[in-house]
């Protein structure tokens, strides 16, 4: 009896014991360290300087030799709200004085990687360049702070934002991934070009070498700020603009992870050789692909004739079938399609280029061209950008959608470095592609494109419109969201139709498929975001 | 067969009242490879020309309803990505193909020819000197000069053709050189200076004409050449741009992507290419081997 009881007892305690193993919490998986990351990057380095370069082409492989203020949790990258203090000490501050100051405390224990300790005067010195740049310096994302007075350093350990009012839109335009925290003595030195072509950062890999066309390798630093980080032993970002090269050096275990996105087709065709020795990780993805009409060249200075290019886009069919072979998915208006602030259908379809009847639409831009005087033997150039996704797969789709209203293109396709002298400098076509991919989700910031180009930094149809540009101001100024709603749908009316300056093609949909043994990374909305690597480690 | 008689000297003599039809039969048995080669091209030449009245599609219109449709009796190549007929394109392709050998090939050679004689019509110090910026563009391989080019002036069929012709002028300069350094010898080019004639006279009226077998050989086997440039810089990204048909970039778009899934994407444009230098290479030998059977061996 007595052993009857003994042995029930010990099947129950054993039962029990595999109920709490399979269904009871697990431990944290353990990190392994060490091991270097291979990474592949679809496109070039056009110079190393953050502050002026809007591409995932210097993000993905130089962002992991630079702090930044503050940045978005790499636990909990989906969030637009989650943010926390890399080079500041302790949690994000709130604001004070009415919403209209940040008060910042440095951390004590950062030193850029030539060993000189980082303070509040080096974060002063990169604020100024990216928001008060001197004339002539770029800087692609100074129209995200125009709510900003002044930045000031009363001490090493104290950085303090002043703004001219109240804006929701500042601590996220704060932890954008590429304003990379420079050495003021770097500044001072050598000048705002130096970074061009020069990196001293304080993140968490320093700088090893570049061949260009090649590789870019880092190698952990040991005096990285944030204890115990990173995992990683170093990292190798592998240089292939083709699209089946990243995806066979996957397939071929030569990279282990690509950070900006495949196609559904290439998703597939590698889980199905790979099976459970990959994971594939999507998202929505707060980026997309934009037309812009040389606002300063014949006869896209007509309204009338950038309005018909827009009318000939068959978006609503597009996204039905550019989805099968692209990056591209959501039809959308300026706003990250399922943020508040954003277009609803009904709304999008009343905007030219997005009514549902593309017969009707097209028939109204063959209209527009005609009263335009528009010469249709001509053959425009339209400037393309030489990556595959979805560039290449888009403007072919572009230049056949207006090719159905008699407006005929030629395609030049250029290497980033190439594409983006012709965008922003030699302006030497008539419709150029460009993009508006943004990190943190941030609609108030994000829609600063559209500004004039005397204001925005990284607008390149060259038109000013000063109605956008008030419209932007009260836009940030307004203190509820039904309020910044109205003025939004105001803004994006007058960009996109009235005026009809530059237009949006289709949002991207993000699929990142990687080896399964890398671990501690989580898809974002944004393929600028996450990229430390600070959190990545190989378990193998 | 032609009749042919032996004159007095031993040289055979070609009847002139053979018919044309007659000559390219003779020519047919004598050289059947060339002659397919001949054929391959002529077809490829009609085609390009009839494209327009040939083809049911069209060749950059897209049509989404029809992605990715393999071949069947409506699409006997199927279709690509884009729902664009591949028979359809790999014809209109033919132009594209066409139209870069002949032109990148006809003004390379061309120009080869001038200064090939030209440099060994004066010989002495302009020769030196011009034979060692030809050993210059020489020295890199075809396909890094056309890419160098390419980089330098941008990408589109006109450039293509420019970046492909470079490299092939200092290649024929040089072979052409070798025929006319011999042909400036002849006691003709002597008596034609002793007439006054002016050197741009000698140079194209009685040197030119005597150094055509070089020329044509170089030409015809440049044509395969060309097109083989032409595909492997569009192949790049750096050649013809998309929507034209080409078969380089219509590889460049499915070879990457659909080899798998929808094989036929790449495949046919490849086979179009093959089949097309093969034939042009197959003419070039055969013009060789009859202009200068001496270059046979080498």
């Amino acid at each position: 009896m007595a052993s009857w009881k003994m042995k029930s007892i010990l099947a129950l305690t054993l039962a029990l014991a595999l109920a709490v193993w399979t269904f009871g919490p697990r431990p944290a998986e353990a990190v392994k360290r060490g091991g270097i990351l291979k990474l592949v990057v679809g496109s070039k380095i056009p110079s190393y300087d953050g502050h002026r370069e809007t591409t995932f082409g210097i993000i993905h492989p130089l962002r992991p030799f630079y702090s930044l203020l503050i940045r978005v949790n790499p636990d909990n990258p989906q969030s637009p709200t989650d943010f926390i203090c890399d080079a500041c000490a302790g949690k994000v501050p709130k604001p004070t004085d009415g919403g209209t100051k940040y008060t910042f405390k440095i951390r004590d224990d950062i030193w850029f990687h030539n060993g000189v300790k980082l303070t509040s005067a080096d974060v002063k010195a990169t604020y100024d360049k990216i928001i008060f740049p001197p004339k002539g310096v770029p800087s692609a994302r100074k129209a995200f702070f125009t709510s900003v007075k002044s930045v000031t350093a009363p001490d090493s350990k104290t950085i303090v934002f002043k703004l001219k009012y109240a804006s929701g839109a500042f601590i996220p335009a704060l932890a954008n991934p590429f304003n990379w925290i420079y050495s003021k003595a770097d500044l001072d030195k050598h000048g705002t070009n130096w970074h061009k072509k020069n990196i001293n950062g304080s993140g968490a890999f320093r700088f090893v070498q570049h061949k260009p066309g090649a590789f870019v390798e880092g190698k952990r630093y040991e005096k990285y700020h944030l204890k115990g980080k990173p995992y990683l032993d170093g990292y190798r970002a592998i240089s292939a603009p083709k699209m089946a090269l990243r995806m066979q050096a996957i397939r071929g275990n030569r990279a282990y992870i690509e950070f900006r996105g495949f196609p559904p087709k290439a998703r597939d065709d590698l889980k199905k050789a790979l099976g459970d020795k990959l994971r594939v990780q999507e998202s929505d993805w707060n980026c997309n692909l934009l037309f812009t009409p040389n606002n300063k060249r014949a006869p896209f200075t007509d309204k009338r004739v950038r309005r018909a290019l827009t009318l000939a886009v068959d978006r609503w069919g597009g996204s039905k079938y550019l989805s099968r072979i692209a990056i591209v998915r959501g039809v959308g208006g300026m706003v990250f399609p399922k943020h508040p602030l954003a277009a609803t259908n009904e709304e999008l379809k009343k905007i030219a280029g997005y009514w549902p009847d593309i017969k009707k639409s097209r028939k109204e831009a063959k209209r527009l061209l005609k009263e335009a005087g528009v010469n249709l033997n001509k053959t425009y150039i339209f400037s393309n950008r030489g990556v595959d996704q979805p560039y290449r797969v888009v403007g072919t789709w572009l230049i056949d959608q207006w090719r159905s209203v008699g407006l005929k293109f030629k395609q030049e396709v250029k290497p980033s470095p190439a594409f983006y002298a012709s965008l922003r400098k030699k302006h030497d076509w008539d419709v150029s592609m460009d993009f508006n991919c943004q990190s943190v989700i941030n609609p108030l910031a994000d829609v600063s494109k559209f500004l004039s180009d005397d204001v925005s930094g990284n607008q390149y149809g060259q038109y000013q419109n000063r109605k956008l540009d008030k419209l932007f101001d009260q836009m940030n100024r307004a203190s509820d969201v039904a309020k910044q709603r109205a003025f939004m749908r105001e803004y994006e009316k007058e960009a996109l139709e009235t005026s009809a300056h530059q237009f949006i093609t289709l949002w991207w949909f993000k699929i990142n498929p990687h080896r399964s043994f890398v671990k501690g990374w989580k898809i974002a909305p944004s393929h600028y975001l996450n990229q430390s690597l600070d959190q990545i480690w190989l378990d193998r | 067969m032609a009749v042919s008689e032996v004159a007095a000297e031993g040289i055979v003599l070609e009847d002139s009242r053979d018919t044309f039809g007659q000559k390219v039969w003779d020519l047919v048995r004598r050289k059947p490879l060339g002659a397919a080669g001949a054929f391959v091209v002529l077809f490829l030449l009609v085609i390009a020309l009839l494209a327009d009245f040939i083809t049911v599609y069209d060749p950059v219109k897209n049509s989404y309803d029809s992605m990715h449709v393999p071949p069947n009796a409506e699409h006997w190549m199927g279709t690509d990505q884009f729902g664009r007929d591949i028979l359809t394109r790999i014809i209109y392709g033919a132009r594209t193909a066409l139209l870069v050998g002949f032109v990148a090939s006809f003004i390379g050679s061309t120009l080869g020819l001038m200064l090939g004689v030209t440099s060994a019509y004066f010989g002495g110090r302009f020769d030196l000197i011009f034979q060692r910026i030809m050993d210059i563009f020489m020295s890199f391989p075809l396909i890094i000069m056309a890419l160098a080019v390419v980089s330098i002036m941008g990408t589109g069929t006109d450039k293509v053709i420019f970046a492909i012709m470079i490299p092939f002028i200092p290649r024929c300069a040089r072979v052409v050189r070798a025929s006319a350094l011999a042909v400036r010898e002849i006691p003709y080019v002597d008596a034609a200076r002793t007439l006054g004639f002016n050197h741009k006279r000698i140079i194209l009226r009685h040197m030119v004409p005597n150094v055509m077998a070089p020329y044509l050989i170089m030409l015809t086997s440049f044509m395969g050449q060309a097109i083989l440039l032409e595909a492997s810089l569009s192949y790049l990204g750096l050649g013809v741009q998309e929507p034209t048909p080409a078969w380089g970039l219509m590889l460049q778009g499915g070879a990457e992507e659909y080899a798998e899934s929808a094989p036929w994407i790449p495949i046919f444009p490849g086979l179009a290419i093959t089949i097309g230098v093969f034939a042009f290479n197959l003419l070039g030998d055969a013009v060789r081997d009859t202009l200068d059977p001496r270059l046979r061996s080498q």
